[in-house]
């Protein structure tokens, strides 16, 4: 049974702004183990970005508000204090930023912003420091590894400079690596390459990874588990193989449907799901997906539990109140493929 | 960087002519512009100001006159309308007179006002910040002869803590070279403060918000390591631009009020009555200084920027 390693259960971010009180993250909860690789896929302010930064305490102001509870292994992190969390950083959580060129500071070297972040919480030497630094950049597959120390963010390509990042949130073998779609800014070949590294990397060190993205490519690739968020809250959760052959959950359907597939015929139109996310300030009440459901019946009205519907997997939750067979049906939209449909089929 | 100091040094030249041409011209322009009658004297009779117009060259062409002023700037005999006193001599005396009013009067303002700034970011939107921020304004707008009367009304007439007006060298009594110059350094100081705490307290802002400072957060660094390796380092870059010209034309004479207003006898104050007195030789040597000095202190501001930011590279 392999250790847990973080248990996030109920945790919620809101920011209070002129607007009104913003709902980012409204009662999230997954695990994650040694050694698994979890996706949090959801659209652009879904409230991924905010419960990943929010493990670290990055999301902290005199603005947010945060509640339910996020603990790495037997340690509270959302009311941890800062100093807990300076040393939780880096050191047993590590995150990889979306775009490189900004999350590196352009006036350093790549070396030195390394080697900072070893001595930051070890007591070792600057020498030793950057020998491991070189070590560091040449397993992400850097050439040259000592000469491009010395280098600055600017002289590196976007693949080089992510794999500087990946050597950095790495050098002190975290537990825990949170990737904030890390190959979002970079092409597509240099994606799979990157993704490569981190799965091979997170084997080597044997952490839990959590990946946040909107690409359900990417997801297909790395994941072991997927949640799937919309609108601050989990609506899908499950091992990859359920949440892609058997999901349960309308916006699971209208994500998968919008893929573009190269085995069958391209569609006419680009297949997208109608409507807008909803605002967080003004959510809708009950189910936040209802507005933009072609399924959404009376029930709807009502917040649905996150609660396991289909009987072989109690690990399987989703958020919606059809009942499971209902669901396998209205997935199936034209030659078998599953999307969001149009709604209940006359009969 | 050779090759930067020879692009460098021929722009400055071309600079200097350019500056020196552009403001002999000007004199062309004035209405009733009569140096000649200026030098001669109010009552002197139509006779009088013909010689010393022909003495003077004041009857030749505009570009004859131009080139013969500067040739006498350039050979250091140049002489003012109003004094018959050599400029240049005047300016080599009354220098370190200005420069002990700026070069203190720079540090400390330098020292507060990256202190402030920096309270006033780091306390954002709280009392302290607020506090800072209104006083940076009233810094920023009270005139400065209202600043500088208002001092020396205070501190030197009614409670006499401080000596009224006046100059005394350095050599001769260090302490007393301070003692006069303490009012005029503070004068000089609060504009400058106001204006660069708001300056570094808004880019601090702005850092604070970017992404590789989250990075530095995400590292586990502690809050003052982010400020200053960060969050800081990177502020400063714009403060350097803007000290660097504000420095050279200090040092050019640009404290002219608060040298009048305390008597004190630097490039300024000379500066300032070859104004009032429509003295072309002062003017146009005053030009030159100070356009010198800020193309001195443009390169070595670009120099510096260079050494601070790697993305930078330096251009003739």
């Amino acid at each position: 049974m392999a250790e847990r390693l973080l248990d996030v259960d109920g945790l919620q971010v809101s920011f209070v702004t002129e607007d009104g009180v913003v709902r980012a993250v409204d009662g999230v909860s997954f695990t994650l183990d040694r050694g698994e690789v979890v996706a949090i896929v959801g659209e652009s302010g879904s409230g991924k970005s905010v419960t990943a930064m929010t493990l670290m305490g990055l999301t902290r102001g005199p603005n947010s508000r945060f509640g339910g509870s996020a603990r790495l292994r037997d340690r509270e992190l959302v009311t941890a204090t800062e100093d807990e969390l300076q040393r939780i950083r880096g050191e047993e959580i590590a995150m990889i930023f979306q775009d490189p060129i900004s999350s590196l500071s352009p006036v350093h070297r790549i070396g030195d912003q390394i080697v900072e972040q070893i001595r930051a919480h070890e007591k070792i030497s600057k020498a030793a420091a950057l020998d491991r630094t070189v070590q560091l950049m040449e397993r992400v597959g850097i050439p040259r590894a000592a000469e491009r120390a010395r280098a600055y963010p600017h002289e590196f390509s976007g693949g080089m400079r992510q794999r500087a990042m990946i050597a950095m949130a790495l050098s002190l073998s975290p537990s825990v690596l949170i990737a904030d779609e890390p190959t979002t800014a970079l092409d597509v070949t240099i994606q799979a390459q990157i993704l490569e590294e981190i799965r091979q990397l997170s084997r080597e060190s044997d952490s839990g990874v959590i990946f946040v993205t909107h690409d359900l490519g990417v997801v297909a690739d790395i994941a072991d588990r997927v949640v799937v968020m919309y609108s601050g809250r989990v609506v899908e959760q499950g091992t990859l193989n359920e949440i892609f052959y058997d999901p349960q959950h309308p916006y699971t359907w209208g994500l998968l449907g919008s893929v573009t597939r190269m085995d069958r015929e391209p569609p006419h139109r680009l297949p997208a799901i109608p409507g807008q996310p909803p605002s967080l300030v003004n959510a809708p009440t009950g189910c936040h997906f209802r507005p933009r459901c072609p399924h959404a019946f009376d029930k709807c009205g009502e917040v649905p539990p996150l609660e396991s519907h289909v009987s072989e997997s109690e690990d399987h939750l989703d958020r919606c109140w059809l009942d499971v067979s209902e669901k396998r049906q209205r997935r199936e939209v034209e030659d078998g493929r599953i999307g969001l449909g149009q709604g209940p089929v006359a009969a | 960087m050779g090759r930067f100091i020879v692009r460098r040094s021929l722009s400055a030249i071309a600079l200097l002519l350019a500056t020196s041409f552009l403001v002999f011209s000007f004199f062309e322009l004035i209405p009733n512009y009569n140096p000649a009658r200026a030098i001669a004297g109010r009552s002197a009779n139509q006779t009088t100001v013909n010689q010393v117009a022909k003495k003077f060259d004041l009857d030749k062409p505009f570009y004859v006159q131009y080139a013969n002023t500067m040739k006498l700037i350039f050979t250091g005999q140049v002489i003012d309308y109003q004094n018959d006193l050599n400029v240049v001599d005047q300016f080599r005396q009354r220098f370190p007179v200005t420069f002990s009013l700026v070069v203190p009067a720079a540090i400390i303002w330098l020292v507060v006002a990256l202190l402030l700034g920096s309270i006033s970011a780091l306390r954002v939107g709280r009392l302290t910040d607020r506090a800072v921020m209104v006083g940076a304004i009233i810094g920023v707008s009270v005139p400065i002869f209202l600043l500088a009367a208002l001092l020396l009304y205070l501190f030197a007439y009614k409670w006499a803590v401080f000596p009224n007006t006046g100059y005394t060298h350095f050599g001769d009594s260090p302490t007393q070279w301070a003692y006069h110059l303490i009012l005029p350094w503070i004068s000089i100081a609060v504009l400058s403060i106001g204006f660069y705490s708001r300056v570094l307290r808004s880019n601090l802002l702005d850092t604070v918000n970017q992404d590789y400072v989250r990075t530095a957060r995400a590292k586990g660094l502690s809050q003052r390591k982010v400020f200053r390796t960060y969050v800081l380092r990177n502020s400063l870059m714009p403060i350097v631009t803007l000290f660097g010209l504000d420095f050279a034309l200090l040092l050019g004479g640009a404290a002219l009020v608060t040298e009048t207003v305390f008597n004190l006898p630097g490039i300024g104050q000379y500066e300032a009555s070859a104004i009032g007195n429509l003295d072309v030789p002062p003017i146009l040597v005053g030009a030159i200084f100070t356009a010198f000095f800020v193309v001195v202190f443009g390169a070595i501001v670009d120099v510096l920027y260079a050494m601070l930011d790697p993305r930078v590279r330096l251009t003739g």
